[in-house]
């Protein structure tokens, strides 16, 4: 069966959607990426998305979902390197992905997630 | 998939990538709502011609139990499918023109064109 790769690198998990999305397959990310979060207690998870072509409201409400349930489990979600064409169709559509922190690039994205989890780190003792 | 064919269209008419990813992103609501409300159904590709201009126009039917408020469920964040109520709105800003006609038992059936 078709499945999206979860990478864990240093304290953070890394997917990217290299493939055409299609509604199983984004309920299979959900769960597999939550799952992991807990087995692995992770901080950040970075999802990279620049080779989606398109972004609907399931998909949006989807990633929405992910930060969400991630945030639950104690881990910050970056979304990283949405098409400029993608960006003004989801805005249009009426999505705004309020909740999800994004970055340009996954060098961005990953320089997000480390300060916001070394910030948290010192705060927490 | 619909998307594909949407997507291939698209390309060879010339379309701008906003353009083609706007249509795409249209269909792809239109034909999730005509498989979960609709049970499924047809999706016509159509290259149409108005003088100079050139559109594609994707018509989307189903013989669901069709909408018995369409201005209730036009609004945004309506939604009787447990979404967030963007499809049929969205569907509708990300295109030119957006017809659509309902009746009870009978089903549903979206048109929507994308001018060049």
């Amino acid at each position: 069966m078709e499945k999206i790769p979860i990478l864990k690198m240093r304290s953070c998990l890394l997917v990217s959607i290299q493939v055409d999305m299609h509604d199983r397959l984004a309920m299979q990310l959900q769960d597999d990426l939550t799952e992991r979060i807990a087995q692995t207690g992770v901080r950040g998870v970075l999802i990279d998305i620049s080779a989606l072509d398109m972004v609907d409201s399931f998909m949006g409400r989807m990633l929405g979902n992910i930060a969400a349930m991630s945030r639950v489990l104690d881990a910050e979600t970056v979304l990283v390197g949405m098409q400029p064409a993608v960006a003004i169709t989801l805005v249009e559509l009426g999505m705004t992905l309020p909740g999800v922190r994004t970055a340009l690039n996954v060098e961005k994205g990953m320089d997000l997630l480390e300060a916001s989890i070394g910030a948290d780190e010192s705060v927490g003792g | 998939m619909v998307r594909q064919a949407v997507r291939q269209r698209a390309v060879e008419l010339g379309f701008s990538l906003v353009d083609q990813t706007k249509i795409i992103t249209a269909a792809s609501e239109l034909a999730r709502n005509a498989i979960q409300h609709g049970g499924g159904g047809r999706a016509l590709i159509d290259v149409i011609t108005d003088g100079t201009r050139r559109g594609l126009r994707l018509t989307f039917e189903d013989h669901g139990a069709g909408i018995p408020d369409i201005g209730l469920a036009m609004r945004d964040g309506y939604s009787t499918g447990g979404g967030l109520g963007l499809g049929l709105s969205g569907a509708k800003r990300l295109s030119n023109e957006f017809a659509i006609t309902s009746a009870p038992a009978e089903g549903t059936r979206v048109v929507i064109t994308r001018w060049k």
